[in-house]
C-alpha cells in the first residue's frame, strides 16, 4: 500500500540538509553531537560550500563524522586534525576548511597541534566540542574536566594535587595574534543553537575572506559518560560548565585582543 | 650484470653540490607541491635549501611545522588532497613520525619521506649511520605494512632517487622512503639534473578536493571497525606489497661472476666495499659485490641464486647486524655468512673490509686444505 508523503497538506518548513547523509547516527540519546553536525552541515548547505568543503574527523566520540557529513573528508589521527587540515588548507587555499575535535583530542594530545595551527594563523574553522571527559573510551578524565569531577580515572573526584586544573584552553587561543574570531557556545537549547548557527556562519563568511583561524569550543554533554538522563546532563551543564566555561566570543574583528 | 631499471631523466644541468642540497632541488625539479619539515642535523640542509628556493617555485608549498608529529600529518592532508608531498628527517624525527606513516600506508596515500641517517639509538649522535634499516624496512609503525624503500649511494642518486620515490609512491599510494645517511646528506659531488616539470603528476581521482555535484563524496581512512573489512583491507596492501616485491626490485653487482666472496652492502657503505674489492682483487682474491638499491622489496631472489656459487657472504654495514637477517634469509643456510659492522656513527674503512675478506679467505683456504 503506498501512502502519501506525510507532507501532503503541510506547508514543508524545515527538513535534514542535503549535505547530511542518510546513515543513521551513532550517537547517545542527548548527545550534542548531532546537533552540532547538522548545525554545520545546514550553514555549508545554506552557503553553497559544499563542492568546495573538505572536512577534517577527530579520534574520539565523533571518529565516524564522515558517515553523517555528506562532503570530502579526512579522518586524522588523534589529535592531529589541525595538522591534517592545515595540509590541505595550505595546498588548497581556495576551499573551505575545518576540523572538528573534542577536548581530549584538541587539549590534550592535539595541544601542540591546536596552538601552533592558530598561532600560524591557518585559514579554517576548528570546531572544538568540550564535554570534559573523554566519551569514547568510555568517561576518563579530560583536560576540561571539572574539579571535584567524577570520571573513570578521577573515581574520586578531579584533584588539582594530581591532575591540575581544567584547561581553559579557548581562552588561551584568544590571546595569539592568529586567531581571528574566537567564540565558546552551547548546543543544548533552540536558542544556543541559533547563536552557534551565527557563529558557524561568521566563521566561514572570515574564511572566505582570508581573515586567519576561527575557533568555536561548543560546551556541550555528556550525558553517557556523566552517568545522567539527557535532561539531568543539560541541567548540569548550565549549573557546572558554563560557570567555568561562559559562553560568548571571546575575540571578534570589531574587539580584538590584540 | 645491474638491474638499475629507473626511467631515463633527459638531465641538463651540471652542478657541485651537497647530498641533501641535490635531493631538495632534485624535488623542486619533480614537481614537488608541499613539502613539511622540521629542523635536525644531518638534513637540515634541506628545509633550508628548500626555504630559500621556494620564491621560485609559487606552486610548492615549503613550511616548517612544529614538530615531525605535526609535519607528517600535513603531508597525510596534503596528499588526501592530492598533492605531490615530501618531508625529510633524521632516526629521532622519523620515529616521532611512525604514526603518520602506518596511517598513510592504512589509508593508501603516496608520499616520500627521507630519512638521513645518524648514529642511534636515543639522541645518539650526528654521525652517518644505517641503524635504520629495521625501522625502514619492516614496517617502523604498529601494524602490517611496509614501505618502498631506495638507498642511494651517491649524490647523483639522492637526486635521481627522488624522481624515482615520487614515482613508485604515487604508482602505488603508498609512502616510499629514501634511506640514506649524514655523509652522504652532508658531502658534495657532481649532480646531473633533469629540467622542472621531467615527472608528469599522476591523476587522484580518489583526493578530498571537494565533492563534485552528482558524485559520491571522497572519504581518506584508515578506520575499519568491522574486522571483515580491516582484514579486506589487510588483503588489498599484502597484494600490493608482493606485486612490488614481484616488480620494482632493484640492485647492482660488480664481479659477481668468478666471485668466492660476495659482499652485501646497501648505500655509502657499498662504495667503501668498492674499493675494498678492488684492493682484494688485486692480491688474487676473487671478490664480488652486490647492492641493494631497493631496501624494500628486497634482492632476495639474486642473492639466493649468488649464493648457491660463492664460497661465503659478507655483508658489511653501518649497524649492528640489520641488512644481515635478511642476507640470511636469501641465503638459507646455502653458504656462511658474515658479517662486519661499526655502529653509532663509525664508518668501516675499506682496510678493514680487506681485513675481513682476507680472515674469510684464509679460513677457505684452511678448510680447502684439509
Amino acid at each position: 500500500m503506498d501512502l502519501p508523503p506525510i507532507t501532503n497538506g503541510f506547508e514543508l518548513v524545515y527538513q535534514k540538509p542535503q549535505t547530511l547523509t542518510e546513515t543513521p547516527m551513532h550517537y547517545c540519546p542527548g548527545c550534542g553531537h548531532g546537533v552540532v553536525h547538522r548545525v554545520l552541515m545546514e550553514v555549508i548547505d545554506e552557503m553553497g560550500l559544499q563542492d568546495r568543503t573538505i572536512g577534517v574527523a577527530p579520534v574520539g566520540c565523533s571518529v565516524f563524522a564522515y558517515e553523517y557529513m555528506n562532503i570530502d573528508v579526512q579522518e586524522a589521527a588523534h589529535g592531529r586534525a589541525s595538522a591534517v587540515a592545515t595540509g590541505i588548507k595550505r595546498v588548497l587555499p581556495d576551499r573551505v576548511v575545518f576540523s572538528y575535535q573534542g577536548d581530549g583530542d584538541l587539549a590534550a594530545i592535539g595541544t601542540a597541534e591546536t596552538i601552533h595551527t592558530v598561532n600560524r594563523g591557518e585559514n579554517i574553522l576548528m570546531l572544538f566540542i568540550n564535554n570534559g571527559v573523554y566519551g569514547m573510551t568510555g568517561g576518563q578524565m579530560a583536560p576540561t574536566t571539572l574539579l571535584g569531577m567524577k570520571t573513570t580515572t578521577s573515581p574520586y573526584g578531579r584533584e588539582t594535587s594530581l591532575a591540575g586544573y581544567p584547561l581553559k584552553i579557548t581562552e588561551l587561543l584568544a590571546q595569539l595574534p592568529g586567531s581571528y574570531y574566537v567564540t565558546r557556545q552551547a548546543a543544548h537549547t533552540a536558542a544556543a543553537v541559533r547563536k552557534l548557527k551565527k557563529a558557524v556562519q561568521l566563521s566561514l563568511q572570515y574564511q572566505l575572506l582570508n581573515k586567519g583561524t576561527c575557533f568555536i569550543e561548543v560546551v556541550s554533554n555528556c550525558p553517557s559518560g556523566w552517568k545522567m538522563t539527557p535532561t539531568e546532563s543539560n541541567k548540569w551543564l548550565e549549573a557546572n560548565m558554563f560557570p567555568i566555561y561562559p559562553l560568548g566570543d571571546l575575540k571578534t574583528p570589531a574587539q580584538p585582543m590584540n | 650484470m645491474t638491474n638499475k631499471v629507473m626511467p631515463t631523466l633527459d638531465k641538463t644541468e651540471v652542478r657541485l653540490m651537497k647530498g641533501n642540497e641535490a635531493l631538495a632541488e632534485a624535488a623542486l625539479r619533480a614537481g614537488m607541491q608541499a613539502y613539511f619539515g622540521y629542523p635536525i642535523t644531518p638534513q637540515s640542509e634541506v628545509i633550508e635549501y628548500l626555504m630559500a628556493e621556494q620564491p621560485k617555485h609559487k606552486n610548492c608549498v615549503v613550511l616548517q611545522a612544529e614538530s615531525e608529529v605535526a609535519a607528517i600529518n600535513m603531508v597525510f592532508g596534503a596528499s588526501g588532497a592530492g598533492a605531490r608531498v615530501m618531508i625529510s628527517s633524521s632516526g629521532p624525527g622519523i620515529s616521532l613520525m611512525q604514526e603518520g606513516i602506518s596511517y598513510m600506508a592504512s589509508a593508501q596515500l603516496p608520499c616520500l619521506i627521507v630519512n638521513v641517517q645518524r648514529g642511534g639509538p636515543g639522541l645518539g649522535t650526528i654521525q652517518p649511520s644505517q641503524g635504520d634499516y629495521f625501522q625502514a624496512t619492516k614496517g617502523g609503525g604498529h601494524g602490517d605494512y611496509r614501505l618502498i624503500v631506495l638507498a642511494p649511494g651517491s649524490v647523483q642518486e639522492m637526486a635521481d632517487f627522488v624522481f624515482e620515490g615520487f614515482r613508485l609512491a604515487e604508482k602505488y599510494r603508498t609512502p616510499a622512503l629514501i634511506l640514506t645517511d649524514g655523509a652522504l646528506g652532508q658531502m658534495m659531488e657532481k649532480v646531473s639534473l633533469p629540467p622542472l616539470g621531467s615527472l608528469p603528476y599522476p591523476d587522484t581521482p580518489w583526493a578530498t578536493m571537494g565533492k563534485k555535484p552528482g558524485e559520491k563524496r571522497h572519504i581518506i581512512t584508515s578506520l575499519f571497525m568491522q574486522p571483515e573489512e580491516m582484514e579486506e583491507v589487510n588483503m588489498t596492501l599484502q597484494k600490493k606489497y608482493r606485486l612490488i616485491e614481484e616488480t620494482e626490485v632493484r640492485y647492482e653487482e660488480f664481479g659477481v661472476d668468478d666471485a668466492d666472496v660476495l659482499l652485501v652492502a646497501f648505500g655509502l657503505v657499498a662504495r667503501i666495499c668498492q674499493k675494498a674489492m678492488q684492493q682484494a682483487r688485486a692480491r688474487g682474491l676473487k671478490v664480488g659485490l652486490l647492492r641493494p638499491i631497493t631496501l624494500f622489496p628486497f634482492p632476495e631472489k639474486r642473492i639466493a641464486e649468488l649464493s648457491a656459487r660463492v664460497a661465503s657472504v659478507l655483508t658489511v654495514e653501518m649497524n649492528a647486524g640489520q641488512m644481515l637477517e635478511d642476507v640470511r634469509l636469501a641465503v638459507e643456510g646455502r653458504c656462511p655468512v658474515h658479517f662486519k659492522g661499526r655502529m653509532g656513527g663509525m664508518i668501516p674503512s675499506p682496510d678493514e673490509v680487506l681485513e675481513a675478506i682476507e680472515a674469510i679467505a684464509e679460513k677457505h683456504n684452511v678448510e680447502l686444505q684439509r
